[in-house]
């Protein structure tokens, strides 16, 4: 951590602790106060026609985009190594699955991105915290894609695994590693910072319904039946905490 | 044998004049916030019609309920589980708003802020979705009373099989209404299809619900319900439904549908079932037979030994005593003249209904009907294919026999109802002729015709001990305090208990002295009204 900037302390250290913090606190606070809000809050009812290709693509390929990013920056270099990938497989390998998850989340982030912005019935739902995430995650998506494609796929390749992986790590050992980072190419300094971002307001927006996928279906008796409990009844939408916002309509 | 509460409604199809005070009551009690806009727990729709949402009826087209699979067992008809998580992007079967209606309001501004002119202003048709002008094409009763039935009544999905010919005719001679809500089935295909887990099905009266709290707005239920009676809120992004009034029907009152039926035709009261029988009623492999596999799982509530079950089972007694005199039961088990609506989706429905009669009787007296000879009726019924086929449809999964027997004996009780007011003679056969005797028609004369509030509704409150815990069960929606009386409403609530109980005795105004356990004379506040003398309120002397 020698010669690290305060900007760069903050930038590298701060922001990602802070937005963390607001993540894992909001996530408790919104889970506990605001089950009610707690929703995809699906636009399906009013446009079908892009939905249908942009959703599942979208997710798909956010879900190969995400398994990327636990092999490439969670995975440390060295274990690949261990188990006796070479490194110009991996390179390839990484190239190849991620253009192919890039091209999946942008043509989905567009055709998604695209009804919302412009099908007025789909615009008439989106609320300010949307469209801060909506942009917040174009950033992430196009900073992540232009390398990958641009430089891995293309170009003559950038080791990320050798500079960003290890500082992300590190923040979870508590030994960020801001050197590497703070001399990373911008682009991947960009889609760091935004990524940030999108962890910060996450709490706080529809991405929550992320955690709600209902696996449990899979295994669940089809009919639900409920019997009377001896409880009081719960603040409406609280989860029973009673946390509420003074004035909230219902 | 697991004996089950139910409670359920039956409509009486024969009464029902179209004029939508059901739909308009309910809305106005559930459904007036933004983003139900488009919503009707209750909607009451002109057969034949494509219906609300357009041909929900359709299950090839939307996928809703149950269907059993190649080995005969039962089958979410959208598909297994794993298919429904892998769809939950993007719901293949979901129908859109233009299949309700985009709802609207009216720019009603303009007629007041218009400046004075020769014109007269008129106020644009606004979506409630955008808030832009639009253009009404669609709404959830744009078909009310045929109306443009020539170009869209060829969609309705019970018209399939019934030929070209006799749907022409049938268009110009026929129509009723269909008033329908949630059908609260036996075996929901709306819970089954949630993957949240966030519907369920109430244990104590089998009132349907969502959970608001739980909902995740996957809207698989929306799509599941063949009925389509799950709705999905615009605005707050979770699924909603018919909630039988439930904190009505557990004070005991009648639904605000059957309350305010114009018509006076809906009827309420329980079902004692047999939970272990449902899945096998539900996989009846022949679709004409789920409608006597249903009645099988109803449990005859005079039966000593499924009373003795009931009370083993926990159900109380005045449950007991409500399920044997349970309107519902008396119309679909023991006259057997109430029907389900398309059992052949396999969820038992549970909202019964009474197939019309008279428009049969109607065209038949154009036809040179002779109140003479009451056999003639049933000659008419059966000459009459072309409704009973398309009732068989709906009700019957197109098993047109028991339709005929219940118009049958709709008929022999008019018939004789008739005779008795002419004085004519009547056929001695007639009551055994449509399987029941005469005080069994007599009975059903007096509920279907008579029909007494009390007889209508047998609705047994939920127990008041458990009042306090049914509220933990759902969110609380309207104000413990504000029942009828209650301190909400400006009363004092009711009594009997605790400081409500106390009613200061002797001198008005005056509170009373007592001899307290340390033998002073003490003063007791409760009932003092703070200007009279209140002696021993500071008691003197020692604490013995
Ligand atoms: S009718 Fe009601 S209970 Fe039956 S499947 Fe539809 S929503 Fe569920
Ligand atoms: S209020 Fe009664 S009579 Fe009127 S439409 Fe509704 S069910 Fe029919």
């Amino acid at each position: 951590m020698t010669n690290a900037t305060t900007a760069q302390i903050f930038w590298w250290v701060a922001l990602p602790y802070l937005t963390l913090g607001v993540f894992v606190v909001g996530h408790v606070w919104r889970w506990r106060y605001d089950q009610f809000g707690w929703t995809s809050r699906s636009t399906q009812l009013q446009e079908r026609r892009l939905l249908k290709w942009g959703a599942p693509i979208f997710h798909y390929g956010t879900f190969a985009a995400i398994a990327g990013h636990v092999i490439g920056v969670l995975i440390p270099e060295r274990w690949t190594h261990a188990v006796g990938i070479p490194e110009p497989v991996y390179r390839w390998f990484s190239a190849g699955a991620g253009t192919l998850a890039a091209v999946l989340v942008i043509g989905g982030i567009t055709v998604l991105a695209t009804r919302r912005l412009f099908v007025p019935r789909v615009r008439a739902t989106t609320a300010g915290i949307d469209y801060v995430a909506l942009v917040l995650l174009l950033i992430v998506v196009l900073t992540g894609i232009a390398p990958t494609i641009g430089v891995n796929l293309l170009g003559h390749g950038y080791d990320y695994r050798a500079t960003v992986a290890p500082w992300f790590r590190g923040l979870f050992s508590g030994s960020p590693d801001i050197q590497a980072i703070a001399h990373a190419p911008l682009i991947y300094q960009i889609h760091a910072t935004a990524a940030w971002m999108v962890w910060g307001v996450w709490p706080f927006s529809r991405l929550v319904h992320a955690w709600s996928y209902p696996l449990w279906y899979l295994w669940r008796p089809y009919i639900v039946f409920r019997s009377r409990k001896a409880t009081h009844p719960n603040e409406p939408g609280t989860g029973g905490r009673k946390w509420r916002k003074i004035g909230v309509p219902y | 044998m697991r004996v089950m509460a139910n409670v359920a409604m039956v409509m009486n199809l024969d009464k029902c004049i179209g004029c939508h005070t059901c739909s308009v009551t309910c809305k106005q009690v559930w459904t007036n916030r933004p983003g139900t806009e488009y919503v009707y727990f209750n909607n009451v729709e002109t057969k034949p019609g494509v219906g609300y949402p357009k041909r929900y009826e359709d299950q090839e087209q939307w996928h809703g309920g149950w269907a059993l699979d190649k080995k005969g067992r039962l089958q979410l008809k959208a598909g297994g589980r794993l298919r429904k998580l892998l769809t939950i992007f993007y719901n293949p079967d979901l129908p859109t708003i233009d299949d309700y209606g985009d709802p609207w309001t009216y720019d009603y501004q303009t007629l007041i802020e218009a400046p004075l002119g020769t014109r007269n202003p008129s106020a644009h048709s606004i979506s409630a979705l955008t808030g832009k002008d639009m253009k009404v094409t669609w709404g959830s009763n744009f078909e009310d009373d045929l109306a443009g039935a020539p170009e869209h009544a060829a969609g309705d999905p019970n018209l399939a099989g019934l030929q070209e010919r006799v749907r022409m005719e049938f268009e110009q001679v026929f129509m009723f209404y269909l008033p329908r809500i949630c059908e609260h089935c036996l075996n929901p295909s709306c819970v089954a299809s949630c993957p949240s887990g966030a519907m369920y099905k109430r244990a104590e009266d089998g009132i349907v619900l969502v959970d608001q709290d739980r909902c995740r707005g996957w809207r698989m239920c929306v799509s599941g319900c063949p009925y389509k009676k799950v709705y999905f809120n615009h605005r707050t992004g979770k699924a909603e439904k018919c909630t039988f009034c439930f904190p009505r029907i557990e004070a005991g009152q009648p639904t605000v549908c059957s309350e305010t039926c114009v018509g006076r035709l809906r009827y309420l009261g329980l079902f004692l079932y047999d939970a272990d029988k449902v899945l096998d009623a539900a996989a009846t492999p022949d679709a004409q037979g789920l409608y006597e596999a249903q009645l099988s799982v109803f449990l005859d509530p005079h039966d000593p030994a499924v009373q003795a079950a009931a009370a083993q089972a926990g159900i109380p007694h005045d449950w007991i005593e409500a399920a044997k005199r349970s309107p519902v039961y008396e119309l679909a088990v023991r006259h057997k003249v109430a029907l389900p609506l398309h059992p052949e989706y396999r969820t038992l429905p549970m909202v019964w209904y009474i197939p019309p009669l008279s428009p049969v009787s109607d065209v038949v007296d154009a036809a040179g009907y002779d109140p003479d000879r009451p056999d003639a009726v049933f000659a008419t019924i059966d000459a009459l294919r072309i409704p009973v086929e398309y009732l068989a449809n709906l009700f019957t999964a197109g098993d047109p026999a028991p339709i005929r027997r219940v118009l049958r004996k709709l008929a022999a009780v008019r018939a004789i109802q008739r005779a008795g007011q002419l004085g004519l003679d009547l056929d001695e056969d007639l009551p055994a002729s449509v399987g029941a005797s005469a005080d069994e028609l007599d009975d059903l004369f007096r509920l279907l015709a008579i029909a007494k509030y009390e007889d209508r509704y047998v609705i047994p409150p939920a127990h008041a001990e458990e009042a306090g815990r049914l509220m933990g069960q759902h969110e609380q929606l309207f104000c413990s305090l504000d029942t009828e009386g209650g301190p909400g409403m400006g009363g004092e609530g009711p009594g009997g208990h605790g400081i409500r109980s106390y009613r200061p005795t002797g001198t008005p105004g005056a509170g009373q002295t007592f001899a307290a356990e340390d033998g002073r004379t003490r003063f007791n506040l409760l009932g003092w009204d703070g200007r009279s003398p209140a002696p021993g309120l500071f008691p003197e002397g020692e604490a013995s």
